[in-house]
């Protein structure tokens, strides 16, 4: 596979994609195929499912470039495999099916996400090369600089702040522009930042921020605005702590569009008769919000929080790309990047980034089998 | 990681019942341009004033991209009546390389030969598993979803370093050396063709799993009883009936990766940068210089501007995706 990488390499990337696209194609075509003959019985059927079971661990490991000894190794359990399969109380074939079916993705999940995430716990407590064992110094690295726990605090601020103030800009939207006339245009125009990525949308409010020195001619809308009315130029994005605050801002602005797409289409599946009735009974506008509309999209509200609170955890490009963690306003997920040199220390800031993240884990894996249960 | 997400959480029966009624309404009012619909002049003030202020910063970086250098360092953006230029010479300058080591225009074909491999390798392994979890029965297969799913919460910055030495190094147990890295080194897309796709896996199984599950049972059952194994029913049966949902998660993929700049930065070396990651590298060297930042900027994101508008219906569908069918 490696050679096959260089070679494609050497060409032009539009001559590229087409190829690596038939060579996927016709693997997964392969991987098919086999699945479709596989439950069939007789000799032939049999004899090219042992090939299979055998054969292909070899072909992966030899693409992979490895060695004879971890190829064999491969090919042996594949036997074990096909002997199970022949076996098996569903009937042969059964286990190759599934086998078939699963074997890409989780093989891909524990080689890119499993494997590492263990990996990282254990590097947390390695030294900077991985080679020796130092116990929590890096977790004291982590705790014992201001910078750092700036960085931590940072992380909690920002996810106290973001989902609060998107979710309740996206309610408040949805809620106006559900009585709104051009609906469509209005929407699209709130939802549009979702589109463009963290940079651009960085680089776009970086321009908002920009300030001058005082006296000249300010280019930045803000400061425009500020020296307009006679004020001073602020530099926004270097004034700490409230440059968090305006880094902040960003990240609003992109999500509240999210916000209010599935606030809005909540809000439309509020029963109308629920609004007739409350209307009859001589409330308000307000009382009905508060009343009827809120509680009716209660579980979509805390989906929306929980979605934003997960991305504010995770906000990386936002803070790289606008100040990369400087004038304090580091957070973990910048921190992990900024100090990738060092394995262990990464390590240590990814595993308290991940602690953070583990109540949301806990919560949604939870909500997940009482669905389970009901279903 | 990126901007869009569509709801990717476990939601009950009720709450998805409630979203899938909005969209319908939703669509049905976009189609027939209700009037009889209530409209309030004070609602509809408050939504105009709230969409200027969120567009007026992107119409100012799109008004600034066209000005000459000298005017956007001297003047705001909205003296654009009292000090009137146009030119396109800053779109020529960062397109052909102007203080950048890859030039945007090569990054943007790096960003293309990244984004459609990156795009459609997970949603096919994604949809194989996505049947296995539906349609075949074993022993713990809840368990296993579940842990699927539990890995999408995962912050990928977890499994970065390990990986980035797994593409370089290969894998050693105990002194012996399974495999020795992709060795693809710095000008192929291989690493972070993977990259993405591993990182896409569990999302892309979780929602098309949601989708899959829900093909009516009688469906399945009569391509079993006319004889056709698994392998026909995923490919002639499950595949076309999920082109909805499929096609809704291609379009977040797409975006995603497009708009990705951590996976880039890890594992793009030098040549193969992808345009978020050339364009951060202006903005660290050449901050101040607007006439760069604001055409590099509307380069980037003309592609998912262009997905966004062209697609708004499947876009949204597929923000609600965890939760109505396509």
């Amino acid at each position: 596979m490696s050679g096959f990488l260089k070679w494609l390499a050497t060409l032009p990337p539009f001559a590229q994609i087409p190829l690596v696209l038939i060579a996927f194609v016709a693997v997964a075509g392969l991987l098919i195929f086999f699945i479709e003959i596989a439950p069939r019985s007789g000799r032939l059927y049999t004899v090219i499912r042992l090939l299979v079971c055998v054969l292909a661990p070899v072909a992966i490991f030899f693409a992979l470039g490895s060695i004879w000894a971890a190829a064999i190794a491969a090919a042996v359990l594949g036997a074990v495999f096909f002997l199970l399969d022949y076996r098996s109380k569903q009937g042969a074939g059964y286990l190759f099916q599934l086998i078939g079916f699963l074997s890409p993705a989780v093989v891909l999940l524990i080689i890119g996400l499993v494997y590492p995430t263990i990996a990282t716990f254990f590097k947390a407590f390695m030294n900077s090369r991985g080679s020796r064992f130092v116990g929590f110094d890096n977790f004291v690295f982590v705790f014992g600089q201001e910078a750092n726990r700036v960085a931590i605090l940072n992380t909690i601020i920002w996810v106290l702040v973001v989902p609060a103030f998107s979710t309740v800009a996206g309610l408040a939207y949805a809620v106006f522009v559900d009585k709104a006339r051009g609906e469509k245009l209005l929407k699209a125009l709130v939802f549009m930042p979702m589109a463009i990525s963290f940079v651009g949308a960085s680089i776009i409010w970086k321009f908002v921020y920009d300030a001058n020195q005082a006296g000249q001619p300010q280019i930045g809308l803000l400061n425009g605005i500020i020296t307009f009315f006679g004020g001073q130029p602020v530099d926004f994005i270097n004034v700490a702590p409230w440059n968090n605050l305006f880094l902040m801002v960003i990240l609003i602005w992109v999500q509240t569009g999210f916000a209010m797409v599935v606030l809005s289409a909540a809000i439309k599946g509020v029963p109308a008769e629920q609004m007739e009735a409350a209307q009859l009974d001589g409330t308000n506008a307000w009382q009905r919000f508060v009343n009827v509309t809120v509680p009716g999209i209660r579980s979509s509200l805390i989906v929306v929080l929980t979605t934003i609170s997960i991305a504010s955890l995770k906000v990386f490009d936002i803070v790289q790309t606008m100040t990369g963690g400087a004038n304090g306003t580091n957070v973990l997920a910048n921190a992990v990047y900024a100090q990738k040199l060092e394995e262990g220390r990464a390590s240590a800031f990814a595993v308290i980034l991940f602690i953070l993240v583990l109540p949301i884990i806990i919560f949604n894996v939870r909500q997940m089998r009482l669905q389970k249960e009901i279903r | 990681m990126s901007a869009v997400t569509p709801i990717d959480l476990p939601i009950d029966t009720k709450t998805k019942k409630q979203l899938a009624r909005g969209e319908k309404a939703l669509e049905r009012s976009l189609v027939r341009n209700t009037k009889n619909k209530l409209t309030s002049k004070g609602a509809t003030t408050a939504a105009i004033i709230i969409a200027i202020l969120w567009t007026t910063p992107t119409l100012g970086l799109l008004i600034t991209s066209f000005r000459p250098p000298e005017l956007i360092n001297t003047s705001g953006w909205w003296t654009i009546f009292t000090n009137p230029g146009f030119t396109i010479s800053n779109y020529q300058a960062v397109l052909g390389g102007e203080a950048t080591t890859v030039s945007l225009g090569q990054a943007f074909i790096n960003s293309i030969a990244i984004t459609i491999p990156a795009s459609i390798f997970p949603l096919v392994i994604a949809s194989l598993a996505a049947y296995a979890f539906a349609w075949i029965p074993f022993k713990g297969r809840n368990i296993l979803f579940i842990g699927v799913f539990a890995l999408q919460v995962v912050p990928i910055q977890m499994a970065l370093v390990p990986l980035l030495s797994l593409f370089s190094r290969g894998l050693k147990i105990g002194g012996v050396e399974v495999f020795d890295g992709l060795g693809a080194g710095g000008n192929s897309y291989g690493q972070i063709w993977i990259a993405h796709t591993i990182f896409a896996l569990p999302l892309a199984i979780f929602l098309l799993h949601n989708f899959i599950s829900e093909i009516p049972h009688e469906l399945i059952e009569a391509a079993r009883v006319d004889g056709a194994g698994h392998g026909q029913t995923f490919f002639r049966i499950v595949l076309p009936l999920a082109m909805p949902a499929i096609a809704s998660f291609a379009i977040f993929q797409f975006l995603w990766v497009w708009n990705d700049l951590l996976v880039a930065l890890v594992f793009a070396d030098g040549a193969v940068g992808p345009i978020t990651k050339v364009l951060r590298e202006i903005t660290g060297n050449r901050g101040q210089d607007w006439y760069l930042l604001t055409a590099g900027a509307f380069v980037a994101m003309i592609v998912p501007l262009i997905v966004f508008f062209a697609l708004q219906r499947f876009f949204v569908r597929g923000l609600l995706a965890g939760s109505t069918k396509g």
